[in-house]
């Protein structure tokens, strides 16, 4: 009967869909932004939008406590409850039928907003926005168009171009690697920003890139991780990207052991392996679940689309303690130069997503 | 160890699995007990999402459509002592079957689009068995093995074409673009509208009628056919049936290439009923109950229909659970799910045995 075991073995592979990495609380600027909020709120009660909220949040495969992308938003849910008092309720979906079941129970029992997390509740959504037109439906990670849905994605590109930048400037061979996780256009447009970055720092800089895999365990295949990064290392690589989920938890450590460079994913993972993380690419559906549903709570809730890039602190880069040895003034600037020119325009990075192309 | 145990026909395919499932809940009941909240409060909740609303047994139907499928595809192996447990990989493989032919020929009339694209799904399906099984009888590569690495390299291949190939351009997620409206299979609702009557809605599908349909002809090529024979031979007895004539090596493909043309019905019930695109992960496991299914089964149509639909409950009625219970979390549905396998597969001995001599002393006090 060892075959039962391999079966129930397999389900739980099948459903170990975890998306990217880790998300740490910033405290500071979230007692800011909810502080701010606070006031707001307050100001709100006074006024005549008397809204009721009662929020919802849909996970995707991954489950709530995946360390990353689904648990960036319970934390930002959370944080929420604890300065708002409202309380929230969550699911957790089993399969892709669940989608539309969890977004329908939740919009019947007279929930909104309903925050559905990936890309992939995308045509759920849309279904369910449809048949029930006074829910507010905020959906993370994808656009769907419909008067009662907001969208949120963010520009990975943007962010991925800072940190390529800045593993060009911090590199001595000249050679920079990538480890992505499940090969999707997503992954792709991580990986074209950072190949983007890298170039502009120095226009002669070597990109190496590898994909973990192409079924969902490639989101969480540590080992499969380090031994890409290791492999790298070999040739020449001496700074890592990884925006591979639990995959890039390997990819951290086996750049650290061989005394190399990391770079951390969507939340700041510089304190992982301190000193040998040279930054974090920041992707904040934290900030973006607060704010879609203190703004439902304020009466302030807009549907329609909201494209989070370095300009809307949607994306960015870590400095803390953990890395501020390894960021010289030299590399400080450049980046801010970067940054800035990139908010204001100046600097168009590629969206891989655009054209399914990655400029050479 | 004691003799072989026999039980009356009746109590086997009804007795034992269904104290298999009380035990299971039991247990499982002992779980819900440990995080606080009252067992049977729980199995309330589950037996009333799962049956309680027509939208809720829609949903349970819906799923145990899916685990009639790939419970036939690893009963129709099992007759023959061959083990299929890639009823994912030959899922996905059915799914890539119809989508390929839905999105090439969807601008066709449903009446050609449709059943096209169920013998598509059911032909990808049907290698995807095949090839395992030829390899076993060519290379003496055994089955368990090779199918359950092909799950993996039909997840690849399918990844490879939604990323490069097949997929939406532009799109986020790795899937095709949405059918037309001429290659979706009806839902039950709508199919049920055009003749007046109402049904709440849910995924249930006309699918159910194929899973019905399909039960029925397994029945009748496992117990009435010359080839349903000749599986059953080879199963009982492989050198009874090489002296009676019959050729293990062919019994051993067609059986495999028959079992993964059930696995691959499920992606009708999937891509063409409910997603109406190709996307990654939709047999998100149904393959591997489905050996559950048909174990509990005892891998005759009948039974599986009942092990389907008790499946079925146990999805449904878990995911009601899960909204009425919030600390009733997922992961503790498939605790429930695992618990019922274990009793009803691993561990049927456990209460056969005891059942077994009940039974035998009931006899003697009686002669």
């Amino acid at each position: 009967m060892l075959t039962v075991g391999k079966a129930v073995n397999g389900l739980a592979l099948s459903q170990g869909f975890c998306f990217r990495s880790l998300f740490a609380n910033h405290k500071g600027l979230l007692m800011r932004i909810l502080s701010l909020g606070l006031l707001l709120a307050g100001a709100m009660t006074v006024a005549a939008h008397a809204e009721t909220v009662k929020p919802a949040i849909v996970y995707d495969l991954g489950g709530k406590f995946d360390k990353s992308f689904n648990e960036g938003v319970f934390r930002g849910a959370e944080q929420f409850q604890k300065s708002s008092g409202v309380e929230f309720r969550d699911f957790e979906i089993q399969n892709d039928a669940q989608r539309e079941q969890a977004l329908r129970r939740f919009a019947k029992d007279g929930f909104s907003p309903i925050l559905a997390v990936g890309f992939s509740q995308a045509s759920a959504v849309e279904k369910v926005a449809k048949e029930f037109p006074k829910t507010k439906f905020t959906i993370i990670d994808m656009v769907v168009d419909a008067p009662n849905v907001q969208s949120v994605v963010f520009k990975e590109q943007e962010g991925s171009f800072l940190v390529g930048l800045l593993a060009a400037k911090a590199s001595k061979s000249g050679k920079v690697g990538f480890v992505g996780g499940m090969d999707i256009p997503l992954i792709r447009r991580f990986a074209c920003g950072y190949v983007q970055g890298a170039k502009f720092a120095n226009p002669k800089a070597e990109v190496l890139q590898n994909m973990t895999g192409t079924t969902g365990a490639a989101w969480n295949d540590p080992v499969k991780g380090a031994e890409l990064t290791k492999s790298q290392i070999d040739r020449g690589v001496d700074v890592v990207y990884h925006a591979a989920g639990g995959t890039g938890v390997g990819v951290l450590r086996a750049a650290a052991d061989a005394g190399k460079l990391g770079i951390g994913v969507d939340s700041n993972q510089n304190g992982m392996h301190p000193g040998k993380v040279l930054t974090s690419m920041l992707k904040r559906v934290d900030n973006a679940t607060i704010a879609s549903f203190q703004a439902a709570k304020d009466g302030t809730w807009k549907a329609g689309i909201s494209v989070l890039g370095l300009k809307e602190n949607g994306v960015g880069w870590a400095l803390d303690d953990n890395n501020k040895a390894l960021i010289t003034a030299d590399m400080k600037s450049a980046v801010d130069a970067a940054a800035a020119d990139i908010s204001s325009g100046k600097i168009v990075v590629h969206d891989y997503m655009s054209d399914s192309k990655c400029p050479e | 160890m004691s003799a072989p145990i026999e039980l009356p026909k009746w109590a086997d395919v009804s007795l034992v699995p269904v104290l298999a499932v009380i035990v299971a809940f039991l247990v499982a009941g002992l779980v819900v007990l440990g995080i606080g909240e009252s067992p049977v409060r729980a199995s309330i909740l589950l037996v009333q999402g799962a049956l309680g609303s027509g939208e809720g047994i829609g949903y349970t139907l819906y799923y145990a459509t899916n685990f009639i499928f790939t419970g036939l595809a690893v009963a129709v192996a099992f007759h023959a002592g061959l083990f299929n447990i890639g009823g994912e990989g030959q899922a996905t493989m059915g799914g890539l079957g119809a989508a390929l032919i839905c999105l090439k020929l969807d601008f066709l009339p449903w009446w050609i689009v449709l059943p096209l694209a169920i013998m598509g799904a059911m032909a990808f399906g049907a290698v995807w068995a095949f090839i395992p099984g030829w390899l076993q009888v060519k290379r003496g590569s055994h089955v368990v093995i090779t199918t359950i690495m092909f799950n993996f390299l039909a997840a690849t291949l399918v990844v490879y074409l939604l990323v490069n190939v097949i997929g939406k351009p532009g799109s986020m997620s790795p899937e095709t673009r949405v059918f037309e409206a001429s290659a979706h299979l009806p839902y039950l609702h709508e199919a049920l509208a055009a003749f007046g009557i109402t049904i709440p809605q849910s995924p249930l599908n006309l699918s159910f009628v194929i899973a019905l349909v399909a039960s029925f002809l397994v029945w009748l090529l496992i117990w009435h056919t010359k080839l349903g024979y000749a599986i059953r031979t080879v199963g009982h007895s492989p050198s009874a049936a090489t002296y009676a004539g019959i050729s293990i090596g062919k019994i051993t493909m067609i059986t495999m290439a028959i079992s993964g043309a059930l696995a691959g019905l499920l992606a009708v019930n999937e891509i063409l009923g409910v997603q109406g695109r190709l996307l990654l992960e939709f047999s998100s496991g149904y393959g591997f109950i489905g050996i559950a299914v048909a174990l509990m089964g005892r891998a005759h149509p009948l039974g599986i229909i009942l092990a389907a639909i008790l499946f079925g409950m146990l999805y449904q009625g878990g995911t009601e659970l899960s909204f009425e219970m919030p600390r009733v979390t997922r992961d503790m549905i498939v605790a429930i799910s695992g618990l019922v396998i274990l009793f009803a597969g691993a561990l049927d001995g456990l209460i056969r045995r005891p059942m077994a001599g009940a039974f035998a002393r009931l006899l003697k006090s009686e002669g």
